[in-house]
């Protein structure tokens, strides 16, 4: 009962503005959306340039490979729309899992050229560490170190655990861009922030609690 | 360091949960979305429903069970039964599940786990397999795969069948020992050892969970990376909470669901009006 009061008292609230999930056909979109719609944040799951163009957010998650999805992204002309219509014009974007590795510059992955926006480059896990084989892809919940304080984290305390699965990992040119890191055999960043960019490796629509609260803080983060 | 995780799994069938849970509200006991939501905010890990419908039409109910799910927890969860082609696979995948559980399906036509994987990627296909100890020769692992919910042997060794998994794509394999489910007295540690040992994925014990101490072992002794449980957490013997105090305790890494404060989710309902 009391959760649905809560969810009438977040549906009635002013409606700001459209998030657009961008939707590269790969992977699955729904799950972000209905965490979205769980928190009263209006969005539409799209693969229209002008659609996002016309967005006060954008969100790109989800899972796939770095080839497919920067191939994807160029067909549908969505590149350059989230270069220069969405980061490049100040709207608050955020990636997930994918949707950060892609923003690097190259990923190992397919051996990618990715979008650029952050310098640096994707890699892969070490298959084996000490002689003893690391499993790749790392699948589940690890905790996340809360490197340098940022508004997207409030309300979620340091070291929560978050849903990943990867086999891949950001390495920004830039440390000062590592917001949070994890560990999986070696240390890596998990998420990163520059201005009005926002971007984690783990699965914040798959995170329980502490995911939804990052979700929401994003939603609400004014630049 | 990745978490061990604690995964209730949930028999449904024709839309109901067929063993219901004691300690939920009348009115909620058999329905699915309720006691999800319930394990979900006990701070399960991850969730497993199967399938155990026998017809056709039923399968529709079970999709709409699980679009009702996804709108309502916001953890991974698999689904698994009756798992067949390729378009059983993105049924429930597009109605929002995390994972399928392939099973007797992967059996009979393996080919399913290595087009699951490319069209979904691995991480999306969890090979499960029932497995049955044997005196059979020219079985090395001494455990012989079964399909048909546990009626119909296959001849295949166990440790075979998992190599073969990973190697065609699986992303997880399930461990589901026949002889100890239902027996409350611990999972099958040897073959879910042997299993860990010899894969490079993660490892799913199942079967025979009815004290902390069995997921103890199954993590330590059985090299297992997540542990299923059902009837110890259905009854109300143990909550997920006690396990993970437990586990904690013991010295396992195991993750510790957040929750929103009062405080904070006054905040969020101020500034929500």
């Amino acid at each position: 009962m009391l959760t649905r009061v809560a969810q009438i008292l977040l549906a009635a609230r002013p409606c700001y503005a459209m998030i657009a999930i961008v939707d590269y056909k790969a992977g699955n979109l729904t799950s972000v959306a209905r965490a979205l719609e769980h928190l009263g944040h209006p969005c539409e799951v799209t693969d229209r340039p002008e659609r996002v163009r016309a967005a006060d957010r954008a969100i790109l998650p989800g899972v796939g490979a770095a080839g497919a999805t920067m191939e994807n992204l160029r067909a549908l002309g969505l590149d350059q729309v989230l270069r220069d219509d969405v980061v490049r014009a100040g709207k608050p974007f955020l990636g997930i899992c994918i949707g950060i590795q892609v923003l690097l510059d190259r990923s190992e992955e397919d051996d990618a050229s990715c979008l650029g926006i952050v310098a640096g480059r994707v890699v892969r896990f070490p298959a084996a560490l000490d002689g003893r084989p690391l499993k790749v892809p790392q699948i589940g919940w690890n905790r996340v170190r809360q490197t340098r304080p940022h508004r997207v984290f409030r309300g979620v305390p340091d070291n929560t655990h978050f849903y990943f699965v990867n086999s891949y990992y950001p390495i920004p040119e830039d440390p000062a861009l590592v917001i949070a890191t994890s560990d999986h055999g070696v240390p890596f960043c998990a998420a990163i922030a520059r201005d009005n960019v926002i971007a984690t490796q783990f699965h914040l629509e798959k995170s329980g609690a502490a995911g939804l609260r990052l979700l929401d803080n994003f939603c609400r983060m004014k630049i | 360091m990745i978490a061990k995780r604690i995964i209730p799994c949930l028999d449904v069938r024709a839309g109901k949960v067929t063993k219901g849970v004691q300690f939920l509200d009348n009115a909620d006991v058999g329905d699915p979305v309720a006691m999800a939501r319930y394990y979900y905010e006990q701070g399960a890990d991850e969730l497993v429903f199967y399938d155990i419908t026998a017809s056709n039409e039923q399968r529709g109910i079970m999709i709409d069970v699980v679009r009702a799910v996804a709108r309502e927890i916001f953890i991974p969860f698999s689904v698994g039964g009756g798992l067949r082609t390729l378009e059983d696979m993105r049924a429930v995948l597009l109605a929002g599940a995390e994972k399928v559980s392939i099973d007797s399906g992967a059996v009979r036509d393996p080919s399913l786990i290595a087009a699951g994987a490319r069209a979904f990627g691995s991480q999306c296909v969890v090979l499960s397999m029932q497995v049955k100890r044997t005196g059979r020769i020219g079985l090395p692992s001494g455990h012989e795969v079964i399909v048909d919910g546990g009626r119909t042997p296959t001849g295949r060794d166990a440790l075979q069948w998992a190599r073969e998994g990973e190697r065609l794509g699986a992303g997880e394999l399930c461990i589901n020992s026949i002889d100890a489910d239902g027996t409350k007295a611990g999972y099958d540690l040897g073959i879910t050892r042997m299993i860990a040992d010899e894969v490079g994925i993660p490892v799913i014990a199942s079967g025979g969970a009815g004290e902390p101490r069995h997921l103890l072992d199954a993590f330590t002794t059985g090299g297992a990376d997540a542990a299923i449980v059902a009837s110890i957490v259905h009854y109300g013997e143990c909550t997920i909470p006690d396990l993970k105090r437990y586990l904690r305790a013991s010295g396992v890494e195991i993750r510790e669901a957040i929750h929103l404060d009062s405080r904070d989710k006054q905040e969020l309902e101020r500034s929500a009006t």
